[in-house]
C-alpha cells in the first residue's frame, strides 16, 4: 500500500515500495492557472532533496518543481508535455510529473501528510 | 512600491471586480484584476472571438488646455501633434535628452484641448513632467475623477452600437464625446489587444453601472490584466517597463512609425540630437518579435545570443500566446541580427533553444479602418 506525503511548496510524493511518483497539489495548479508547458527530468537523471527537477508554466508564469525526495528519475509523464493542460484537469492522479527509485527513503520523514497539508494550505488563504 | 492592500489604490469598479471573483494583484499601486474564474486563457480567447471588458482605470488622464498647448507638447513629445486633425489619437512617447522613453502616451485632439491617456505606474511622473515642460504655455490638469473602461474584440462595435449607435460610424484612433447608456463619456477607438476596440472614459461615479450594463450583453465579459498582458504581447504592442524605458529610444523600440517626417527633419523635442542620428545611421540594436522553435516559453530577461553562442541581445517579454497556441516573446537584438528569420538562441534556464527573429505582430491587428 503506498502512502502519499506533501511539502510546503505543494509537490505530492506517493511512495510504494522504493518507487516514488511526484507531482504538483491542487492548490499549486490552482494557484498557477492555465498550464501550457511542462518539462520533464532526463531518465537516469540522479536528483537531490529539494533541487529543481521539473518546470511548470502557466500563462502567466513560470514555476519550478522540486524534488521531495533524492533518487534517480525511472519515469516521466510524457502525456503532460504534449498536453500539459492536463495538469489543471488531473494534478493529483494521471497529471503526475516523474517517478524516483529513492536513494534515501528516511528523507521522508521531513514531508507533511495530507491532514498537516491540508492545515498549512487552509494557513496560507 | 508597496504591495500590502490596505495602502494600495482601488479603481470605481473595485467591488464589481470582488462580485465577479477576481483574483486581485498589486499593480502600479492598485489593487487591479488578475483574472476572473474563467482564467487567462478563456478570457483571452473570449476577447479574440467576441468581446472582453477590461478596467483600466489605473491608467492617468489629462486634459492640456490653453492657445499654445500644441506647440508646448511638441517641446517634449517626438509625435506631430500639430498635424493630429480635431477628434483624432496619436501614439507618442515622452523623451528624457537622451532620447530614451519616460512613457508612452495617447495624445487626442479633443477640439479647444488635448485629451492624454497615460500609464498608471509613470502617471504622478508624467504629470509633473508635462506641467514643467509646459509651464507658461499651457495648463495640465489630471482628471483624477474618471474611469477608463476597454472594450475590445470583433464584437465591440456591435455592442457598443446598441448602447450608443455613433459608436459604429467611429474610425480607428478617433474620438467623440458620446452618451453610452445613458451616461456621459470620452470614447476612443483603440486599445492594446490588437482588436477592435473602444476605450471608454467615465466619470468615476457611473464607471460601475456602465460596466454592468456592458457585461449585460451576451458578447462581453470581464477580462483580467493576465489576458491584457498575452493580447498585446501577441499583437506586438510594447509594455512601458518591460519593452521601452528610459534606456531605450523610440528608434531602437522601433517606433520610428510613430514619429512623422516633419518631427524627424525638425526635431525640437527632448533627446532629438540622439533620435535624428539613429535614424540617419540606424540604431545599433532593435526590438524585434521572437519566435522559439520548440514550445519552451521564453519570458522577460532571458538571454539572447547568436548561434555561436555570443550575447546579442535579451528578452523583454515573452511567454505563451494562446491565439498563436505556442511561445512568443520580443526583445533586443543587436542591429545586425534584427532581420525576420535571423536564426538565434534564446537561454532559458541554462539551455540555448533555438528561436527566430519573427515579425511583428504575431497576430495580426485587426483594427477598424480609419
Amino acid at each position: 500500500m503506498s502512502k502519499t506525503y506533501f511539502t510546503s511548496e505543494h509537490e505530492w510524493i506517493d511512495v510504494e515500495g522504493e518507487i516514488g511518483t511526484v507531482g504538483i497539489t491542487d492548490y499549486a495548479q490552482h494557484a498557477l492557472g492555465d498550464v501550457v508547458f511542462v518539462e520533464l527530468p532526463a531518465l537516469g537523471k540522479t536528483v537531490a532533496k529539494g533541487t529543481e527537477t521539473a518546470v511548470v508554466e502557466s500563462v502567466k508564469a513560470a514555476s519550478e518543481v522540486f524534488s521531495p525526495a533524492s533518487g534517480e528519475i525511472v519515469a516521466t509523464n510524457d502525456a503532460i508535455v504534449s498536453q500539459p493542460g492536463l495538469v489543471n484537469e488531473a494534478c493529483e492522479s494521471t497529471a503526475w510529473f516523474f517517478k524516483l527509485r529513492l536513494s534515501n527513503p528516511a528523507e521522508l520523514n521531513g514531508l507533511m501528510d495530507r491532514p498537516a497539508y491540508e492545515d498549512f494550505v487552509k494557513g496560507l488563504e | 512600491m508597496s504591495e500590502d492592500p490596505s495602502t494600495l489604490a482601488r479603481t470605481p469598479l473595485h467591488a464589481l471586480h470582488l462580485e465577479l471573483g477576481a483574483k486581485m494583484v498589486p499593480f502600479a499601486g492598485y489593487q487591479m484584476p488578475v483574472q476572473y474564474p474563467a482564467g487567462v486563457l478563456a478570457e483571452h480567447n473570449h476577447t479574440r472571438c467576441a468581446a472582453g471588458l477590461f478596467d483600466v482605470s489605473h491608467m492617468g488622464q489629462a486634459v492640456i488646455t490653453g492657445a499654445d498647448r500644441v506647440a508646448a507638447v511638441e517641446a517634449l513629445v517626438p509625435g506631430d501633434i500639430q498635424a493630429l486633425q480635431p477628434g483624432r489619437i496619436r501614439y507618442t512617447q515622452l523623451t528624457d535628452q537622451q532620447g530614451g522613453i519616460l512613457d508612452d502616451l495617447m495624445v487626442t485632439n479633443a477640439g479647444d484641448h488635448l485629451f492624454l491617456v497615460v500609464n498608471a505606474a509613470c502617471k504622478a511622473a508624467d504629470i509633473a513632467h508635462l506641467k514643467a515642460g509646459t509651464a507658461g504655455r499651457a495648463e495640465v490638469a489630471e482628471l483624477t475623477d474618471r474611469a477608463l473602461l476597454a472594450l475590445q474584440g470583433p464584437a465591440a462595435e456591435a455592442v457598443m452600437s446598441r448602447l450608443a449607435p455613433e459608436a459604429a460610424g467611429m474610425g480607428f484612433m478617433s474620438f467623440r464625446p458620446l452618451v453610452v447608456a445613458g451616461i456621459p463619456c470620452l470614447v476612443s477607438r483603440s486599445g492594446y489587444t490588437g482588436e477592435d476596440g473602444y476605450e471608454i472614459s467615465v466619470p468615476g461615479g457611473q464607471a460601475e453601472v456602465l460596466a454592468r450594463r456592458l457585461l449585460e450583453e451576451a458578447e462581453v465579459r470581464p477580462v483580467g490584466l493576465g489576458a491584457r498582458d498575452s493580447l498585446r504581447l501577441e499583437a506586438g504592442l510594447c509594455l512601458y517597463g518591460s519593452d521601452i524605458d528610459r534606456g531605450t529610444t523610440p528608434v531602437e523600440a522601433a517606433l520610428t512609425w510613430s514619429i512623422s517626417k516633419r518631427r524627424r527633419a525638425e526635431g525640437g523635442f527632448p533627446g532629438a540630437a540622439v533620435i535624428q542620428r539613429q535614424l540617419a545611421e540606424g540604431p545599433s540594436r532593435l526590438r524585434v518579435g521572437l519566435k522559439p522553435v520548440d514550445k519552451a516559453p521564453a519570458r522577460a530577461h532571458t538571454p539572447i545570443t547568436d548561434t555561436q553562442g555570443r550575447p546579442v541581445g535579451e528578452v523583454t517579454s515573452g511567454g505563451f500566446g494562446p491565439s498563436v497556441n505556442g511561445p512568443v516573446a520580443m526583445g533586443y537584438v543587436d542591429a545586425a541580427l534584427a532581420r525576420t528569420g535571423t536564426p538565434v538562441m534564446l537561454v532559458v534556464r541554462g539551455t540555448a533553444r533555438p528561436a527566430h527573429v519573427a515579425d511583428l505582430p504575431f497576430v495580426p491587428h485587426r483594427y477598424r479602418k480609419a
